[in-house]
Formats: C-alpha cells, sequence, structure tokens
C-alpha cells in the first residue's frame, strides 16, 4: 500500500459522502418541485451526483482492498462513520435554500474537479473528467434561480436572504484542509486549496451581484462533518437513506 | 499464422456484434453511432469490450454493458465489459450517421460548443428537428434523460429534445 493510499481512501470518502447526501437532498424534491421542468432538473441533477458518489465509492473500496463494495460505504455505516460537509445535510427547506446549497456546492466543485483532472490520480481525474462538466450544468441552473429570485419579487428576495442567512455559515468547510487533504494535495492527487477559493468567491460574487444580494460576514462558521460530528437532521435522513438495506440486508435489484 | 487469422477474423465479427448494440433509451442509435465503444480486444480467448458512459448518473449504463455482454455471448464469445473513463465520453465522438439518426427522430442533435458556465441565460441556438427554423426557445435544461433538454419551436410550436453539447 503506497504511503498516503490511507489518505486517499479517506478524501475519497469524504467527497463521495458529499455528493451523495447532497443528491439525496435533491432527489427528496422528485414529485414535490414548484413546477414540472424543476421536478425533473432536481432528480436529474441528484442522478448525477449519486452517480459521481458510486464511482468514488467503488474506487475507495478497490483502494482498501477489503473485499467491500460502493453499496457497504453508502448504505452500511452509521451516522459518525459519514464524512460529508455539514452543508450538504441542511434540509431543502424551501426552493431558495435548495438553489442556494447547490450553487454553493457546484462553485466549489467546478474548479476542484478541474485540478483534480489534471491531477497525477488517473481514476479520480477520469471521474473528474466526467463530473466537471456535469457540476458545471448546475452551477449554471442554480445561479439562474439565485438572480431570478434575489432580484425577483420582495417575497423571493426575502427568501434568498434568509437561505443565505441560514447557509453562509456553512460554507467555510467545503475549503477546509485537513491532514487528509493536505496529503493529497502534496501527491498531486488534488489541487491546492488557495486558487479554489479564489474561483469560489469569483463566482458567488458575480452572481450574488446580478442577484442584488450581499455575500454576508460569518460571525459563527460551522463545521464538523468531516470529523463525523453531525447535525440533528442527518439521523432523519440516514433513516431514510438506509431504510431498504437495513430492512432487507443484502436486498439487490 | 493460422490462429492468428482465425483470431483476426474473430475480433472483427466480435467487434461489429459490440458495435451495433442499441442503445436502451434512444433505440434507435448503436453503441458506434453514439461513440461509445472505445475498443474490442481479444485476449487468452476472451473478448474485452471497453465502454465509455455518457454521464456519470446514467441509468442506461449498466444496461448498456450488460447487452454488450449478452450479445457477445450468444455470439458464441466468451465476453467481459471494462469500462474506460479516460479520456471522457464527448457528443464530438457522434458519428456523422448518429446525429442524422437524432435528427430523424425528432431529436435536434448537439452543438458543437459548450457555453461558458459562468455566463447566465445563455442562448444556445438549436435548430427544431420538424421544420428547421433557429427560432426556438429552451424551456428546460434538464429533460428525460440525462443528456436531453427541452426546447421549443416558436414557428411550428413543436417541443422537442435536444441532446445536450457535452
Amino acid at each position: 500500500m503506497p504511503a498516503n493510499t490511507e489518505q486517499l481512501i479517506e478524501v475519497v470518502v469524504q467527497i463521495a459522502d458529499d455528493h451523495l447526501i447532497l443528491g439525496h437532498r435533491l432527489s427528496e424534491w422528485c414529485g414535490h418541485a414548484p413546477m414540472l421542468e424543476e421536478d425533473l432538473s432536481m432528480p436529474n441533477m441528484a442522478l448525477d451526483l449519486v452517480g459521481q458518489s458510486r464511482a468514488l465509492y467503488s474506487y475507495a473500496a478497490q483502494l482498501e482492498s477489503k473485499g467491500h463494495s460502493e453499496d457497504d460505504f453508502a448504505y452500511l455505516r452509521k451516522d459518525r462513520e459519514y464524512t460529508n460537509c455539514l452543508l450538504v445535510e441542511r434540509p431543502n427547506t424551501d426552493f431558495a435554500h435548495t438553489m442556494l446549497k447547490q450553487f454553493y456546492f457546484a462553485a466549489f466543485m467546478h474548479p476542484f474537479w478541474q485540478g483534480v483532472k489534471n491531477g497525477t490520480d488517473n481514476t479520480l481525474s477520469g471521474i473528474a473528467g466526467k463530473a466537471e462538466k456535469e457540476i458545471g450544468y448546475h452551477i449554471r441552473h442554480a445561479g439562474e434561480w439565485i438572480v431570478r429570485l434575489g432580484d425577483g419579487t420582495d417575497e423571493s428576495a426575502e427568501r434568498m436572504n434568509d437561505a443565505i442567512e441560514a447557509l453562509h455559515p456553512y460554507t467555510g468547510e467545503l475549503l477546509e484542509v485537513d491532514e487528509a487533504r493536505q496529503s493529497c494535495i502534496v501527491s498531486g492527487a488534488i489541487p491546492e486549496i488557495a486558487p479554489i477559493q479564489t474561483q469560489w468567491n469569483a463566482t458567488i460574487n458575480n452572481v450574488f451581484t446580478q442577484a442584488k444580494l450581499t455575500v454576508p460576514e460569518i460571525d459563527y462558521p460551522q463545521q464538523g462533518g468531516r470529523a463525523g460530528n453531525h447535525t440533528e437532521d442527518f439521523g432523519f435522513l440516514l433513516t431514510e437513506l438506509q431504510y431498504m438495506q437495513r430492512t432487507y440486508p443484502g436486498a439487490q435489484w | 499464422m493460422v490462429v492468428n487469422n482465425i483470431e483476426a477474423i474473430d475480433l472483427e465479427a466480435a467487434r461489429a456484434v459490440a458495435i451495433n448494440v442499441c442503445d436502451p433509451e434512444l433505440p434507435f442509435l448503436t453503441l458506434g453511432d453514439l461513440g461509445i465503444l472505445r475498443s474490442v480486444e481479444l485476449h487468452n480467448n476472451t473478448v474485452i469490450a471497453k465502454v465509455s458512459p455518457t454521464y456519470s448518473g446514467c441509468p442506461a449504463l449498466d444496461v448498456i454493458e450488460k447487452s454488450v455482454r449478452d450479445a457477445l455471448t450468444q455470439a458464441g464469445f466468451n465476453a467481459r465489459v471494462e469500462r474506460i473513463m479516460t479520456p471522457p465520453w464527448t457528443t464530438d465522438w457522434i458519428t456523422a450517421e448518429g446525429r442524422r439518426k437524432l435528427e430523424a427522430n425528432g431529436i435536434a442533435p448537439p452543438g458543437k460548443t459548450q457555453t461558458d458556465k459562468n455566463i447566465l441565460f445563455a442562448k444556445t441556438a438549436v435548430s427544431c428537428p420538424q421544420c428547421k427554423s433557429e427560432n426556438t426557445i429552451k424551456i428546460s435544461e434538464f429533460g428525460s434523460t440525462p443528456c436531453k433538454a427541452q426546447y421549443q419551436c416558436n414557428d411550428c410550436s413543436e417541443p422537442f429534445d435536444y441532446f445536450k453539447c457535452h
């Protein structure tokens, strides 16, 4: 096992967890979206995210070589073993919250995947090549909604501002570099964080300006997901996500 | 030499089988038309077909891989299918014949260049597959499958799918 394989597995699982949980949150909108087009778009984007998480979990299982499959990672861990950032597990609340959550995440993942694509890990680079194109649609889709709502009616602008107040404190965790990430940055599998942060800020500022919204100062940044310390809502999410495998162990379809 | 000849003939036959497998969601397109069959190789009496996914979460992916394996097995080969991620599939790999079939089936074929993802509300010029008018409007960036967006023609009023540039 190469020196930093353990750290690589840790980071691959972190990214996979981000995608699975955000994908699951989006899938909750299926059949409940405010209009038919959105009822198609959100499950479509959920499919992208869950598809990306499958590729990542499979890679983690392969690196680990303990005979686990993608399903073991997705369905059979306990809440404290998931290392997704807190942002992705926040409840959907209303449409403004959902679009803002997507936007914050996509604005980070797009430059991140670009870096991984040009990085030293061939498998991750292949996954990144696909994901980069897919996440591009997510940035635009969510970005357009933020402009429509932020620069819309008094009601829509108020809801957009509520969403910013609720979710912006969770964005710092996206850009956090723990020991495992640092090791993968050194090996060249994932990119340096500073240029990503610059691009993330630029993307957010660009859309917020068009939407007549303001990027807030953060008094109390929220984090803990990477260490397995989740918010209360996460348990409810996991109960639904894991229901089938817990009730019918080993079920396949 | 004789063995080599037989191998070459087998490989050609296996390739013909794999390339003519149809996409489950766009059944008028073959894997050859879509450009997702990357190679067909023969190793120790086993045919290895290498396939690239179109989208990470495309539900058709597993079905396509199974169809290729089944078709090759039915044709008498020991077969295995491998998933190839690099280089990533792009709609530029759809053949001219594939683009013609898309349009004939009411789906506008993909444009040649991707629009910048940071430009919001950008317009992509898409021709109506029915009346060829360019006076069309995007209804939704997402459609019935991950690879399609929904458009409508302002001239003939026909709603249609657009195969997204990817």
